[in-house]
């Protein structure tokens, strides 16, 4: 089963040489000593007892004779969370100045230098403060896993980029702060903390998770009960998925049957006999066009397909573009690149030839493009473009990726 | 607001996926917490192999002792009655009680003190689950004799999965002070088994969901599942389709359906071509069905609309004369009404 994991590391060099832009992202140089392992503690919202549970698995780490530090803590006052982390080693942070004020951050070159085996570090999605070394957290988190050391982490299941359009849909929040689903992918171990949101709105009521003031702001949206109840789901269903992803690098067990059920999860099965799904995204200036390319992203995730995302335009140059148009497409096209889809841009006088043409060329299954807008009038965008793709594109798949609904106030 | 909240609950089932992954602790942990927090809380039954460390947060609570029936004992549901706690922490609740007790199985005990009006915490191990009991055994080569009907958890009104990597699990097993039972397998053995039991909570988080949605007339349409729907036609590649089908839904662990709608006469030929692609959908274990309706496009969204559907599987269009139809035609209509819900054209 190693093909898997090969694909993927040959996507990756492959994107990274198409998109230089991109390759702070990709901390892959090869080094000398073993890659940490990653463990990630993944929850359905604040408060079900992430860094609690993990600070538990630290402590049993410790009495095994682990030597463990604590990079980064955030317990919101929590007292159980605060009582919890007594007797670990909590490797000093760094103070940061920006706009007059003071921030706390993970200090990288403190925990490098102290090397713990294990480092604890909380809250994965967090956005540094600008002069740290990263941008984000899990950048930070990817250099210390580059130096051998493990990392236990948390994050909440609404900010798995993928599921972040979904996520909205329920919650009416768009979440800005996202871990692209290749490096969840990374984390060796993803474990699910659940309580039940019954348990969690009494948490919550009880003033265990925030303070009063920022508790009632909560109960507004994420601590509704039938959005937790959904996210809870999602959470659930994530890490089945991601409980069968990893099956595959398991040690082999000695009967037959279990190796067909991780076999069936794994390898096989694509609507073209033999061969790999190839999803190719269509990428244009459209607002849903962020929701369409981590649709891609999602099912060639599930199904093991390659994906492509490309762009094409009639206009000679691709920087006589309306400015707006072009930065748009841009914006688009470079957020492709972070989830690690590679990215073309044509030229073409007829768009529909130019990309069905190159769609053979590399043997796409599933063509994505975004729904087209209607409007009461007809006047909308794009529907003559897809018709004309849907009726010429007999060979392969189309899919016309709709926007999923917002959802209803209660 | 405490006591309200005690109104609505009456049994939380903790789910683990094997033996040793920490359900015991949290149903004790849980009683322990509630009894701080003032509730009159008691032990129904416990294993008599507690492992060393759950020991202590036995002495906080009472225990009522099993009763003694024949050469076995069972747990005693009329001293509970008589005790009548607020709550009462079951464990082995597949257990199967000795011969000549009131109920065959324990869950039948529990049943009794829930219709009492007490709470029940009980704890559960994936493998007793009868419906699931095939696939487990598929997993673990061992049969097991005792079960819980899947309802059981359904009717729960908590259920709460106790996740632990397998390879934590198995490192406490090396440990003989940690746990009393072995779990049984490989890391990847495990890890099919956690796999389904996840998948088991998310079923019945998303009937909850469900329920709630419509006890508060709220529309269901958030896509917490794929669910997918594909639609045969005269002409398209049925047998591509199911599979295609199948394949995604098995893939995200979602639902498959099947639909023909019917709106005009069929000639034999067709009839019967039909009759095939429909068994065919059956066998791979699709939800099949047949639509009337006068308008097919409607039929199809009123249909996926009721069934929460997030995907539409339809074939291309591709007879003569259908492009001349085509502004207008039943897949532009179809395309144009599917808001929320994404069309996947298939070649022929």
């Amino acid at each position: 089963m190693g093909e898997t994991s090969n694909r993927v590391s040959d996507f990756d060099s492959e994107t990274q040489s198409l998109a230089p832009s991109t390759q702070n992202l990709t901390m892959m140089e090869s080094t000398s000593h073993k890659r940490g392992r990653l463990k990630v503690y993944l929850g359905f919202a604040a408060g079900v007892g992430k860094t609690y549970q993990m600070l538990e698995d630290a402590h049993e780490l410790v009495r095994r004779g682990v030597d463990v530090g604590i990079g980064y803590l955030e317990p919101h006052g929590r007292k159980a969370t605060i009582a919890q982390a007594l007797g670990l080693e909590l490797i000093p942070r760094c103070k940061m100045q920006y706009r007059g004020a003071v921030f706390e951050e993970m200090n990288m070159q403190a925990i490098l230098e102290r090397h713990p085996e294990v480092c604890v570090v909380d809250e994965l999605p967090h956005t540094n403060v600008p002069g740290c070394s990263h941008l984000k957290r899990w950048e930070c988190v990817l250099e210390l896993l580059d130096a051998g050391i493990d990392v236990m982490t948390t994050m909440n299941i609404q900010h798995l980029e993928s599921l972040n359009d979904q996520v909205r849909d329920m919650t009416g929040v768009r979440v800005r702060e996202t871990i692209p689903d290749w490096v969840m992918k990374q984390a060796d171990e993803v474990v699910m903390v659940d309580l039940t949101p019954r348990a969690l709105l009494n948490r919550l009521e009880r003033g265990v998770v925030y303070p009063p003031e920022k508790a009632q702001r909560a109960l507004q949206n994420f601590f509704k009960e039938s959005t937790l109840v959904a996210l809870r789901e999602i959470a659930l269903r994530q890490t089945a998925h991601e409980v069968e992803i990893r099956q595959v690098t398991l040690p082999e067990s000695t009967t037959e049957v279990t190796a067909t059920v991780a076999e069936e999860s794994s390898t096989g099965g694509s609507d073209f006999g033999g061969l790999t799904d190839r999803i190719l995204v269509y990428i244009t200036e459209h607002p849903s066009t962020a929701m369409l390319i981590r649709r891609g992203r999602r099912v060639a995730d599930y199904v093991q397909a390659d994906c492509f995302a490309i762009f094409v335009h009639a206009e000679l140059d691709f920087n006589a573009l309306p400015t707006a148009k072009r930065e748009a497409v841009e914006r688009h096209l470079n957020f492709a690149r972070n989830l690690h889809i590679e990215t073309r841009v044509l030229q073409g006088q007829d768009i529909a030839i130019t990309l069905l043409e190159f769609a053979r060329l590399h043997n796409i299954t599933q063509l994505f493009m975004v729904r087209p807008q209607y409007s009461p009038w007809e006047g909308f965008i794009g529907r003559n473009l897809i018709h004309r793709i849907v009726r010429d594109a007999h060979d392969m798949q189309v899919t016309i990726v709709a926007e999923r609904q917002p959802v209803r106030r209660e | 607001m405490q006591d309200e909240q005690l109104q609505h609950e009456r049994l939380k089932v903790f789910l683990g996926y094997a033996s040793g992954v920490g359900k015991s602790f949290r149903m004790l942990d849980e009683g322990r917490r509630r009894r701080a927090r003032g509730q009159d809380v008691v032990i129904g039954a416990i294993q008599q192999d507690l492992p060393a460390e759950l020991v202590h947060l036995l002495e906080t609570i009472e225990v009522i002792p099993l009763k003694q029936i024949g050469s076995g004992a069972a747990m005693d549901v009329e001293a509970i009655l008589r005790r009548r706690p607020q709550v009462c922490l079951v464990d082995g609740v597949a257990f199967n009680n000795p011969p000549g007790s009131k109920n065959l199985q324990r869950w039948q005990d529990v049943e009794e003190l829930l219709a009492a009006g007490i709470i029940v915490i009980t704890s559960l191990n994936l493998q007793h689950i009868e419906e699931r009991r095939e696939a487990v055994e598929r997993i673990t080569g061992k049969h097991v004799k005792e079960t819980v009907p899947e309802r059981f958890l359904y009717n729960a009104d908590e259920i709460v999965i106790v996740d632990v990597p397998p390879e934590l699990l198995l490192e406490r097993a090396g440990q003989p002070s940690t746990t009393a039972h072995s779990p049984a397998g490989t890391p990847r053995r495990l890890s099919a088994l956690r796999e389904i039991a996840l998948l088991l909570a998310a079923e019945v988080v998303d009937r909850q969901l469900e329920d709630y949605l419509l006890a508060h007339g709220i529309e269901p349409l958030w896509g917490t599942q794929e669910r997918i729907l594909v639609c045969l036609s005269r002409g398209a590649n049925a047998h591509a389709m199911i599979a295609s089908g199948r394949r995604n839904a098995n893939r995200f662990h979602g639902e498959l359906f099947t639909v023909y709608i019917r709106h005009d006469q069929l000639s034999e030929k067709d009839e019967s071509t039909l009759q095939e692609q429909l068994m065919e959908a059956q066998q791979v274990e699709a939800h099949t069905a047949t639509l009337d309706g006068y308008d097919p496009v409607e039929a199809l969204m009123d249909f996926a609309r009721t069934h929460r559907i997030t995907q539409i599987f339809v074939g291309h269009p591709s007879r003569v004369r259908w492009w001349d139809r085509f502004l207008g035609g039943p897949l532009d209509r179809l395309i144009r009404a599917a808001e929320g819900i994404d069309v996947r054209v298939f070649p022929h």
